[in-house]
């Protein structure tokens, strides 16, 4: 059976793999963006808890996943809950640290003149520091992005959910029927949905900096 | 807006001292400073001499150790220093434009945070770019990084002014920019001033631009305190010491010539009559004058034409028409280095020097400002002596 028979043959069961995978790496990258966003804000202006903070995301991050991931059946069994656990975690450090760069990477003159003007630390935060730094902060999230997706097809090893049973079920049966072309089909759907990833981040990152945008389109206009 | 501009109040500054943690001598010690309402004070030092800490204290910046600084009879630790910046304009070197916001929205920060409604706040920001000198439909919706550095700044000045402050903080405003600017963005903001009359704090470093700006301008000395606080040409003619006289540098009697006014001078009068005036009296009074020549001025007594003896001989009945026209005048608000300028580009010797409604007020030659220079050297040559003297 060749690979393209495979998949048609399967194409119910791999759609649904898909779009569970797509939809938990998703979910768990929101929830790092917000958790290291919000990390990153109360340990930026300090530099020890700044420090403090990015070296525990970077402890965490050293843990071979497959390692993590059996750590954490005991807490919490198999399935979602160890496979979400995990890839937040992972997902947590470049957010992080992206977002304390981006911050800290603030022009201090920029920051003098909004408190100069009356701004309040929260206003300050919101209106100038966030947007500044969102480029960056940005980045981070999609570094973290492409993290949980091949860590999200690791958690099939923790019954997880997602992409990761098609290379498990093919590596497992090695030699049998079909073993390669699963594992070839899980692979490659990871590959084309970071792809997909990747690019939806690319457009995000154009609609949410409008200022360089359109000063760029003003430029071509003037 | 039609409503009249908020005008200045004062600020007093009364025993303020800053010490930071671990800084060993405070950065500003018991300094007392009292700051006229619509006056522009420079505070005037070199790096490391407290004045821009003196000036972040007025909005809370920085807050002082000890001391109070009351503006407009209020005192500052009693407001919400958020509330109280809003209402201070603060201007620093190379503007710190938002660059992710449009020139308006940079603009209407201010008014944002007070609450304006949208109409008002557009109608604000053209009002102020227009004010800056910024045709505002050409710039409300650029960028800040499409703007060179002087307009950069304009934009600045138009977002201190946002909510018409009463009070203005200006940290090195004009620094980073090239000298052409520089003095362009000094005389605007003179004449800016001159309509709005704010309470405007200056720091610089730069002694010409504080003589120029200034009104009065506080010397200050490391570690923070003032050494002379008063006029430029007080502080130019007598420095309190050897290090204002130190900081103020060589070429000071130059300083004084673009300092001082033509007004400010003793003019050679010369003597003038009307049209009217009989020729033959006149030409008795050019004899006793000495001179040799007279003025001939309108009913109104502005300068028409130059006139000699020889014009006048044998002439009778009243003066008429008779004489050389004048080339040009001199007003006396004119400083003494473009009035000789003036004087060394003129066809005649002597210029004639115009007040109010052009009313003649004198006569200028490069004698007489050799003289007025003469004069200001004897002064400090003077002023010398006596701190010789008294050492």
């Amino acid at each position: 059976m060749s690979l393209w028979e495979y998949v048609e043959d399967r194409w119910d069961l791999i759609l649904f793999e898909t779009v569970q995978h797509a939809s938990m790496v998703a979910q768990c990258v929101l929830i790092a963006a917000i958790l290291g966003v919000l990390i990153g804000v109360a340990a930026y202006r300090r530099p020890r808890p700044s420090a403090l903070a990015t070296t525990i995301a970077g402890v965490l991050f050293t843990i071979p996943s497959l390692a993590l991931l059996g750590l954490l059946i005991p807490p919490l069994g198999l399935g979602v809950a160890p496979s979400v656990t995990a890839i937040v975690v992972y997902a947590l450090l470049p957010i992080i640290r992206n977002t304390i760069v981006g911050l800290q990477g603030v022009d201090p003159l920029l920051v003098d003149a909004a408190r100069g003007i009356g701004m309040s630390r929260r206003r300050l935060l919101t209106r100038i520091e966030l947007p500044l730094a969102w480029p960056v902060i940005l980045t981070g999230i999609r570094v973290s992005t492409q993290l949980a997706m091949g860590i999200g097809a690791v958690a099939a090893y923790v019954s997880g959910p997602g992409l990761g049973e098609q290379i498990f079920s093919g590596l497992a049966r090695l030699g049998g029927a079909n073993a390669v072309n699963s594992a070839l089909t899980g692979t490659i759907g990871v590959a084309i949905l970071a792809l997909l990833f990747d690019a939806a981040f690319v457009l995000l990152g154009r609609f949410t900096t409008p200022g360089e945008r359109r000063a760029a389109m003003g430029g071509a206009r003037g | 807006m039609a409503d009249q501009p908020t005008s200045g109040v004062p600020i007093e500054l009364r025993k303020v001292t800053k010490a930071f943690p671990g800084g060993g001598e405070p950065a500003v010690r018991e300094l007392d400073l009292d700051i006229p309402a619509g006056e522009i004070v420079v505070l005037l030092g070199p790096s490391g001499c407290g004045k821009t800490t003196t000036m972040r204290m007025i909005n809370r910046l920085i807050e002082p150790t000890s001391g109070d600084i009351l503006i407009g009879g209020q005192n500052s630790r009693g407001i919400d220093p958020d509330r109280l910046r809003r209402h201070i304009g603060y201007v620093i070197q190379q503007a710190g434009l938002f660059p992710h916001m449009t020139v308006a929205a940079n603009i209407a920060q201010v008014p944002k945070m007070l609450g304006w409604d949208k109409q008002r706040i557009a109608e604000r920001v053209d009002e102020l770019l227009e004010l800056v000198g910024l045709e505002p439909g050409t710039y409300r919706d650029t960028y800040p990084r499409r703007l060179s550095g002087g307009q950069q700044q304009r934009v600045g000045v138009a977002r201190a002014l946002a909510a018409d402050p009463p009070v203005l903080l200006m940290d090195e405003p004009f620094g980073a920019l090239d000298p052409i600017s520089r003095e362009r963005l000094q005389d605007e903001l003179l004449r800016l001033q001159d309509d709005l009359a704010k309470t405007i704090v200056f720091v610089t470093h730069d002694v010409d631009e504080a003589l120029k700006i200034g009104d009065h301008i506080a010397v200050m000395q490391r570690p923070g305190h003032i050494v002379q606080y008063a006029r430029p040409a007080e502080i130019l003619t007598n420095p309190a010491n050897d290090y204002v006289e130190q900081f103020l540098g060589a070429g000071s009697s130059m300083r004084l010539l673009r300092l001082t006014k033509v007004g400010d001078i003793e003019l050679d009068q010369v003597l003038y009559a009307s049209e009217d005036a009989d020729a033959q009296e006149l030409r008795a009074d050019i004899e006793r004058d000495g001179r040799g020549y007279a003025l001939i001025t309108d009913g109104m007594r502005r300068p028409l034409r130059w006139i000699g003896r020889d014009h006048l001989e044998g002439r009778e009945g009243p003066v008429g028409a008779t004489g050389d026209a004048i080339t040009g005048t001199i007003s006396h608000r004119m400083t003494l280095q473009d009035a000789l300028e003036e004087l060394l580009n003129a066809d005649t010797d002597n210029v004639p020097v115009v007040g109010r409604r052009q009313a003649y007020a004198g006569s200028l030659s490069l004698a007489t400002v050799q003289n007025a220079i003469a004069a200001i050297k004897a002064r400090e040559r003077e002023r010398r002596l006596r701190r010789v003297e008294a050492q």
